[in-house]
């Protein structure tokens, strides 16, 4: 465990979800350079996917969008069927970016 | 260098209703976008064509019209697109002629395009070698026919003739921007499609006004991040945004690109609305419902965003620039739609410091009657709304204090319309033979519905024949 200074993703960055099929998208904007640097460092494919394991995404993938500042994160398989077939009341994982605003990692230490 | 105005004033259908008077009222444009098309709309509204063939497009865009007439009368520059023909553009059309007329409006040239539908020749294509598999999973359609019939015997009729068509509910290619500039080089002021990529709906006009080459890739992106970033209407003007308690979202402006020659846009509103073009907001949109970013396909170009800059250009004013495209794909993308059963949900609050428990129990109770008359639905979903069932296992439930009320929600789905209409039957005697403290049941029995599942999949080009057709309102109306 790290005692360094923790930050949490709606500090460094806005964000934006959607569905595309099953699958579920999310963009992050971070709010300036120094907040995309350490987006990019930290806020990896493995702890998006941890954070929403429970949605059972078969893999999340991370794409960086560096002149925008902005990343994007696909969340395949997430959405239980989809807009049509998901029981779920959020069939289209619009809820997904205010979760991961939530997110909470630690600044300056590689272990949490 | 050249500049249009391309407004949007709706990004799907249901959207606000006056939205595009409203914007017309203070803004003047060139044109006016209305995108009413979603994978799930394609399906309500093929379903609305099958009980009634003059059907199956976007009614709420009869509406609009009505509202806008007043402002297409007034300025001539003025032209719309829709692709709110869903599954029968020409039934739009002549709805909409009928409608033009009587706003004395009989000679405005309206245009058609269709040709996206695919469903009367599936069988055909099929036969002549087109796999239409999946996207993901690679799949040839015939698999999922195979399954179907052996899911639903009644699928499969007597001379066991498993034909592809009666298995699908609509089939759409998505067409690019030719065909709407092509309307638009023949006068066309209101262009009525089927389904037509969001993105090309914009643009459409900027190939008709800047005669860009069918190939210059980095143009044609230039224009299609600006059908992207105002396809969803409000989304890029405050809407959807985490800075909400900062804008005035009752009277929210919706969106104008300002495109140019050089493929570049400024993202606008009209002066004195609510919401914000900021570049968060801009940008916001610009990842909203992608994939690789790296490769935005369209049927006009392969885009990418990974180039676009954006700035702010002033006050409620940004720029984007710097788009680049590649080839597009020699294949449109297609979106079949099937039958997969039938679904409900239904609701009930429940109140009390043990509310979570008695909630519970009553999803318990509820799917424990459907096995007693047994007809148990293939597939249930029990959620707690208000204690973190909008993220399941997010950290709600977990980090905030537990609520003294719940709304329980149940949700099934099964391949047989009975097993549903059993399901809904059962919460109801809850309030009498429940735990005490539920309300919230006066709505009814819950809505049965169809479900609709999708095969995405795609298709060469020279498969598909786009048509286009222009005609005075007054002719369309006869």
């Amino acid at each position: 465990m790290s005692t360094g200074k923790t930050v949490r993703v709606r500090e460094l960055a806005s964000a934006r979800s959607g569905d595309k099929g099953n699958h579920a998208n999310i963009g992050v904007v971070a709010h300036d350079e120094d907040a995309y640097a350490l987006l990019v460092s930290r806020l990896t494919a493995v702890r998006v996917q941890d954070f929403f394991r429970s949605l059972g995404a078969s893999r999340v993938e991370r794409y960086e969008l560096p002149r925008a500042l902005a990343l994007n994160f696909m969340l395949y398989d997430a959405l239980a069927g989809g807009a049509s077939q998901s029981l779920r009341i959020d069939t289209q994982g619009k809820l997904l970016a205010t979760a991961l605003l939530d997110l909470t990692f630690h600044v300056d230490a590689w272990d949490e | 260098m050249r500049t249009i105005r391309v407004a949007n004033g709706a990004g799907f259908l249901g959207d606000w209703i006056d939205a595009p008077r409203r914007l017309l009222e203070r803004a003047e444009v060139d044109y006016l976008t209305i995108e009413h098309l979603a994978e799930l709309t394609m399906s309500i509204l093929a379903r609305a064509r099958e009980k009634d063939p003059a059907a199956g497009y976007a009614e709420d865009f009869l509406e609009i019209l009505r509202s806008i007439a007043p402002a297409i009368s007034r300025q001539p520059q003025l032209r719309v697109i829709a692709n709110s023909g869903g599954v029968n553009p020409q039934a739009c059309a002549r709805a909409a002629g009928q409608l033009l007329s009587r706003h004395g409006l009989e000679k405005l040239p309206v245009a058609c395009v269709s040709g996206d539908d695919l469903l009367p020749q599936l069988d055909e294509l099929v036969a002549q070698g087109e796999k239409f598999q999946h996207l993901d999973t690679g799949e040839p359609i015939t698999a999922l026919v195979e399954r179907q019939a052996g899911a639903d015997s009644r699928a499969s009729d007597a001379t066991g003739n498993n034909r592809v068509a009666r298995h699908i509910v609509a089939a759409n290619a998505y067409l690019g921007a030719g065909p709407i500039a092509d309307a638009l080089s023949q006068q066309a002021r209101v262009v009525i499609s089927g389904r037509v990529a969001d993105a090309s709906l914009t643009l459409g006009p900027a190939l008709h006004e800047f005669g860009w080459p069918k190939d210059a890739w980095d143009l044609l992106a230039g224009g299609t991040v600006a059908g992207h970033l105002i396809e969803c209407g409000a989304q890029v003007t405050g809407g959807y945004s985490v800075d909400w308690s900062q804008y005035e979202l009752a009277d929210v402006g919706y969106p104008i690109a300002e495109l140019a020659s050089d493929g570049s846009s400024a993202i606008t509103k009209p002066a004195g609305t609510g919401g914000a073009v900021t570049r968060r907001t801009v940008v916001e949109q610009l990842v909203y419902e992608i994939g690789d970013p790296a490769h935005y396909l369209t049927p006009d170009v392969d885009c990418d965003f990974t180039t676009v800059e954006v700035e702010s250009g002033g006050p409620d004013r940004v720029v984007v620039r710097g788009a680049t495209g590649n080839p597009a794909p020699d294949t449109y993308k297609v979106s079949l739609a099937y039958r997969d059963g039938w679904m409900a949900s239904g609701t009930l609050l429940v109140y009390g410091a043990d509310c979570r428990e008695k909630a519970e129990a009553c999803g318990r109770i509820i799917l424990e009657r459907c096995q007693l008359a047994g007809l148990s639905p293939a597939h249930t979903h029990v959620e707690l709304l208000g204690a973190g069932a909008g993220v399941p296992g997010s950290f709600f439930h977990r980090k905030y204090q537990p609520p003294g009320e719940v709304v329980l929600r149940v949700t099934a789905s099964d391949p047989r319309r009975e097993a549903i209409e059993s399901f809904t039957r059962q919460f109801a005697p809850l309030i009498t033979g429940g735990p005490a403290g539920l309300a919230g049941y006066a709505a009814g029995r819950p809505l049965v519905r169809p479900v609709f599942a999708y095969w995405p999949t795609r298709i060469a080009k020279e498969r598909v024949q786009s048509r286009m057709e222009v005609r005075p309102a007054g002719e369309w109306a006869a």
